[in-house]
């Protein structure tokens, strides 16, 4: 591989990094905060790109498309907390995996009975369906470049939120110690149902950003859960800067191994977690248990 | 049965009895004695998940032509015992002895799914029963290593829908490809038989490259393929994969530089989710929609208004599954007992009313037919002529051939 090749591959796997982290932030931070395992997590995407295909049919335009899918999927998440996830805070993660799971198929289902099991696709918009040349054969596709870009934007979002807010403090100090939070008179159980409403909108405005660049069809959340849950384990369970180097190691490991290592190109990135928690079994940035 | 007036009467017998006696009074149809026993066919085919439209499809067009045979097979009703395979390969082996052993079903149709089809072909196979036709799945084994006297398929084998594009790429002038696809047998199989026929005119294959199934990441491989620069790509993908490959390789520019070729899998039933994408792009398939000959039209419009929509190339393979049924358990007079007779029936027939046009079955019970070539146009197969007439699988190693 020459430098040009390399830079070029290195260009991808930084793409992909960003794409996955929007993906695994939401995971991380339900995990994170509230404690709540959300298998659901890959269905919700699915569901994001579902109403991205439908909202930008209906209005035209990808931009209305992510306004009103974010508002609905905020809808959906406080919903589906206030009805089922809010019962489960004290028991155990074992009730947690089964309910969330249970959850996945009642999406999959709804997505069948909503939109079919017909395979879709959504439009690049029209200001952003340029692409720069990036070598004599290749082109970049502009739109590729405005989601890294969307994901950066994100990143710093949830780092302001968290670090700098009062609400953001609120919900560190819920994290670290319940009991104390609700006698300083923060009303965690409304703060809970906000933050799984984030994780779900996260989760969906991935699905809908990626839409463009990706096919919208039955099942296209299922790969994309497990490849949230290795970023975050990597990362440190909970650390949205661990998502990001989680999600940033993962897309160079998995661009570069298909390249290089065609064979085991599906164990690279397993290969990477693996490594990272022998040497910190927290994971990157994750609090020692 | 008839029988069933000299054998010991039961209740419901009697009753079923004197109710066609009474039919025979009122109506007096002279053959109205009683009811024959239905032929019971039983269909394993996917109805959930990522191959439900195909599921759909086939059924559809295998109920199309038996409704147009009258619902009655050499004078015994059609009943249909239907199971999703849910297109899991571990479920196969017990949802085919169920139909085969105990709903005693006597014509098996099915499946969508390779792997499925594998298990089903090895039980019914071993067993000489029932009669098994295969509407889809197009491993190559199931008609070589794998053939038995008593399956047959409607359908393709994956070395025939790579093959013939072998030659589209040479004779297109290019020199020299790259291959693309899922690492599974599937894919392998395909790309090897293009591949493979590409290198006997003279071409290179620079080289094989293998994405993990069923992953749909392409950024790494097509800047990999950008390097490579070769003349021509040779790709399959299916549903999803086929419709993020073709953007994604519209979008990364490639398109306009180095063309796509591949099996009709490529842009089959996807090509309006690909839009723009895959307009020009060539590929070669045993059926085109707009393939202007009369039997296809009349296919059309007939399934059209059965049932609503479109028909596809599953639906053309459900439907000729269904003549076949038809032909042999005419051929037996409806004595389905017969199963060798029934497959003999079948042995080199050749089916004038496909809509495909007419395609012969091989000694492997594999269709010998014709591959189009198209390409995209708008979002619609354009045919742009004959890339193989006539073209039999190789079918090494079956005993049959």
């Amino acid at each position: 591989m020459d430098l040009a090749g390399f830079l070029v591959q290195l260009l991808n796997g930084v793409q992909a990094g960003f794409l996955l982290f929007l993906v695994a932030s939401g995971l991380t931070l339900v995990f994170g905060i509230i404690g709540v395992i959300n298998l659901a997590h890959g269905a919700f995407y699915m569901i994001g790109a579902y109403l991205a295909f439908w909202l930008t049919g209906l209005t035209g335009s990808l931009l209305a498309a992510v306004v009103v899918g974010v508002a609905v999927l905020v809808v959906l998440g406080i919903a589906v907390e206030r009805l089922a996830i809010g019962f489960l805070y004290n028991r155990d993660h074992l009730q947690q995996v089964l309910l969330t799971f249970g959850l996945i198929l009642v999406l999959d289902d709804l997505q069948r009975l909503i939109w079919g099991s017909d395979f879709h696709s959504v439009p690049v918009p029209a200001v952003l369906s340029g692409a720069v040349a990036l070598t004599q054969q290749q082109d970049y596709p502009v739109y590729r470049l405005f989601v890294s870009a969307v994901c950066i934007a994100v990143a710093l979002g949830l780092f302001v939120l968290i670090q700098r807010t009062r609400v953001g403090m609120a919900i560190r100090a819920a994290a670290s110690n319940r009991e104390m939070a609700e006698a300083l008179g923060i009303d965690v159980g409304r703060l809970f149902t906000l933050v799984f409403a984030l994780g779900v909108a996260l989760a969906g405005f991935a699905g809908m950003v990626a839409a463009p660049i990706s096919a919208v069809y039955p099942g296209m959340g299922d790969r994309i859960l497990i490849l949230a849950f290795v970023i975050v384990v990597i990362g440190g369970i909970g650390s949205v800067k661990g998502a990001f180097a989680g999600a940033m190691l993962v897309g160079i490991a998995d661009t570069f191994g298909r390249v290089l290592v065609p064979e085991v190109a599906s164990m690279v990135m397993y290969g990477v977690m693996a490594v990272v928690l022998l040497w910190r079994p927290q994971g990157l940035f994750g609090r020692p248990a | 049965m008839l029988t069933s007036f000299h054998s010991r009467p039961g209740r419901r017998r009697f009753l079923a009895g004197a109710a066609a006696a009474t039919a025979t009074v009122l109506a007096p149809a002279p053959f109205v004695l009683a009811r024959p026993a239905p032929i019971r066919i039983g269909v394993l085919l996917p109805y959930s998940g990522t191959y439900a439209m195909l599921g759909t499809a086939i059924t559809d067009g295998m109920k199309l032509s038996l409704a147009q045979a009258g619902e009655t097979l050499a004078g015994r009703p059609v009943e249909y015992i239907i199971v999703d395979s849910e297109a899991s390969p571990q479920q196969a082996p017990q949802n085919t002895r169920k139909l085969v052993v105990r709903d005693r079903v006597d014509v098996l149709v099915g499946p969508v799914h390779s792997g499925v089809a594998l298990a089903m072909a090895q039980i019914v196979g071993a067993r000489g029963a029932p009669l098994m036709i295969i509407p889809n799945a197009g491993a190559d084994a199931l008609t070589r290593e794998l053939c038995a006297p008593n399956v047959f398929r409607s359908s393709f084998s994956n070395w025939q829908t790579g093959y013939p594009c072998g030659k589209v790429m040479a004779d297109d002038g290019h020199r020299s490809i790259v291959t693309i696809t899922w690492r599974y047998a599937a894919g392998d199989e395909i790309m090897g038989a293009g591949a493979e026929h590409f290198e006997a005119l003279g071409g290179r294959v620079i080289k094989h490259i293998r994405v993990p199934f069923p992953d749909v990441s392409f950024q790494a491989h097509l800047s990999e393929i950008a390097s490579l620069a070769p003349d021509a790509v040779f790709a399959f993908f299916s549903g999803g994969g086929a419709v993020q490959f073709v953007r994604d390789y519209a979008a990364a520019g490639l398109k306009a530089r180095i063309p796509l070729y591949g099996p009709g899998f490529l842009t089959e039933g996807v090509a309006g989710a690909q839009g723009e994408a895959a307009d020009g792009i060539r590929s070669t398939m045993h059926y085109v929609d707009d393939l202007d000959i009369p039997v296809n039209r009349r296919f059309r419009d007939a399934y059209r208004d059965a049932y609503g929509r479109e028909a596809d190339v599953f639906a053309v393979q459900g439907y000729d599954t269904g003549t076949l049924i038809a032909r042999s358990a005419t051929a037996v007079d409806g004595d389905t007992s017969a199963v060798g007779d029934m497959a003999a029936a079948l042995e080199g027939i050749r089916l004038e009313g496909s809509p495909r046009g007419a395609w012969q079955m091989s000694p492997a019970h594999n269709p010998t037919q014709t591959f189009y070539l198209r390409d995209v146009v708008d979002g619609r197969h354009r045919v742009l002529g004959v890339a193989a007439e006539a073209l039999a699988d190789p079918a090494t190693g079956c005993t049959l051939a």
